[in-house]
């Protein structure tokens, strides 16, 4: 027990030291690397919420991925080049606010239709609703279609500038925590007791008197705001954005980190999270075949380690 | 005293099948009522239109005065109406105590209570305690459900309807697939719990029933054909020959 706690503890540490020092010596792309990770690992904290404790499997979180970082991109796009006053901005609360509302509202529209299937029709309804935010914005040519959109100003915090690679790490880092914190302490709060009760025996929690569709509901859309909110960072550090981040396939991708993870767990979305981009690394400097080994070690893992690579650690 | 639960003239067809037919029953405040009747009599349906699970076509349900012929099955749970099922159904993966909070009107009312734990409530803890007491489960408080016996796990259902606080608690048949010794157990527990609940009860087991039930009513092909004292019931030739299969 105590092994794991500090195994843990370790890897939280190691994360934020290490790609801070190897930038230091002049390893840079390190950096890159861990601020990525940092933002995938936020979307998948996200998606483990319902995913996981809540046992709704959304094939769709990407779309929140995208509603975020165009919340920064479209504003600040209006900020350089003009039109659309009410919205032209490079204040980064602003692009919060917009992206938390964006993806909060897409939630709890999408939510109210998708919530009422089960399933595999869940996992269609869910990817077919992510699907239509990707054609929406392929079709904006102002936002550059599918060819995409340059975010050519980040946004402006008071104190932190994102422009700095080490401060847009720490800035990821630190989100990281502040979510897994806090979805931790949801899960333990009587909501989060509600969720794995619905997850585990619906039809019961219905004769318990529990609103089971409000609880589901509110899990959807709290799961997709904190995806928003990880689009938002990733907006900031990839500084482009296009329709393909949106697409299915990277919402395969999320799911992805949180089964390889371990579902239902505080640090199995990162653990996901940290395999997948190092494996995405390794791999594809191997061979551009990279999808099938990443593709046979899903499988593997699914078959043999239900729990994911936590389920290794707690045994 | 008075009724806490009486229907009239209840109606309930599934195509060409007849559940229920013209049915009435009332039950009074306190007692055990027993409804037996033979497969496919009708019962489960019975409970489950009490319980909101499904409408009746035609009739009337009224619980302590009010009609709650249209009240929704979530909303039942509210009322004061509980139920148990023919095939356990308990949340699994969870541990026997967060199944009984999960039963309580605190956790209900509490449901959106998104970021305070929710395992430290001394009055939830009580409840637990004293519900697992009552079956007689207690040292089993912190297992999953999944390590739990059938029979344990029909205890876990009794004790999470007495967690709801219920003034009406429907049990289907919760000798259900129990061994001799468990079912004795059982008997003995809903022998505790007379008196203190208003029980619906539907059973196979006629021993328990006749040893249990204030009131038996035998449903046929979704009719009652009569309604009495247990001993009136099993006196009655109509019942022996219906159902009894004359003992």
């Amino acid at each position: 027990m105590q092994f794991i706690r500090s195994f843990k503890f370790l890897i939280l540490v190691s994360l934020l030291v290490l790609p801070i020092v190897f930038h230091q010596i002049g390893m840079s792309f390190y950096l890159d690397l861990a601020t990525r990770l940092c933002i995938l690992a936020i979307a998948a904290v996200g998606l483990n919420l319902i995913l996981g404790y809540g046992g709704m499997i959304s094939f769709g979180h990407a779309a929140y991925l995208g509603l975020g970082a165009y919340a920064v991109g479209i504003p600040a796009h209006h900020w350089l080049y003009g039109g659309l006053d009410f919205l032209a901005t490079n204040n980064g609360f602003i692009h919060i606010t917009i992206a938390v509302v964006i993806s909060g509202l897409f939630a709890f529209l999408t939510g109210l239709i998708c919530l009422k299937t089960k399933g595999v029709y869940f996992i269609m309804i869910t990817m077919a609703f992510s699907q239509m935010a990707y054609y929406l914005f392929v079709s904006i040519e102002e936002y550059g279609s599918d060819d995409g959109l340059v975010i050519n100003t980040r946004s402006e915090i008071p104190l932190i500038n994102l422009d700095d690679p080490i401060q847009m790490f720490l800035v990821s880092f630190s989100s990281l925590i502040f979510f897994m914190w806090l979805v931790h302490l949801i899960t333990k709060s009587n909501f989060g007791l509600i969720l794995s009760g619905i997850k585990d025996n619906e039809a019961r929690m219905v004769s318990l008197g529990y609103n089971v569709y409000l609880h589901k509901l509110i899990a959807f859309v709290f799961s997709g705001i904190i995806c928003g909110f990880a689009g938002v960072l990733l907006g900031n550090f990839t500084t482009f954005i296009s329709p393909e981040m949106i697409d299915w396939s990277r919402s395969g991708e999320l799911m992805f980190m949180v089964i390889l993870g371990g579902v239902a767990t505080v640090m199995g979305p990162l653990f996901g999270a940290i395999v997948f981009v190092i494996l995405e690394e390794v791999l594809s400097s191997i061979t551009i075949y990279w999808h099938l080994p990443f593709g046979l070690l899903l499988i593997a893992v699914v078959l043999f380690f239900r729990g994911g690579l936590s389920s290794l650690l707690s045994k | 005293m008075a009724n806490i639960l009486e229907i009239k003239n209840l109606n309930k067809k599934f195509g060409g099948v007849i559940a229920t037919k013209y049915l009435n029953l009332s039950i009074l405040v306190g007692e055990l009522h027993a409804i037996i009747g033979p497969n496919g009599a009708g019962k489960t349906t019975l409970i489950s239109q009490i319980f909101g699970q499904i409408f009746p076509d035609s009739g009337q349900i009224f619980f302590q005065g009010t009609n709650v012929t249209r009240v929704p099955e979530y909303k039942k749970s509210r009322l004061g109406i509980n139920r148990t099922f023919q095939i356990t159904s308990v949340m699994k993966s969870l541990t026997v105590s967060e199944n009984i909070q999960l039963a309580t009107d605190t956790a209900r009312e509490n449901s959106f209570n998104f970021f305070t734990a929710s395992n430290n409530q001394t009055t939830i803890l009580k409840k637990i305690d004293f519900c697992l007491r009552q079956v007689g489960l207690i040292k089993a408080i912190n297992q999953p459900v999944k390590s739990l016996s059938h029979g344990d796990c029909r205890k876990l259902e009794i004790a999470m309807a007495l967690a709801s606080d219920a003034q009406l608690l429907l049990l289907d048949e919760p000798m259900a697939g129990l061994g001799p010794t468990e079912t004795n157990e059982m008997i003995a527990l809903l022998k505790r719990l007379k008196g203190q609940q208003t029980i619906l009860l539907i059973e196979h087991d006629m021993d328990a029933v006749f040893a249990l039930a204030d009131q038996i009513s035998v449903l046929v092909s979704g009719e009652i054909i009569a309604t009495g004292k247990p001993d009136s019931i099993r006196r009655n030739p109509k019942i022996q020959s219906a159902y009894l299969g004359g003992i």
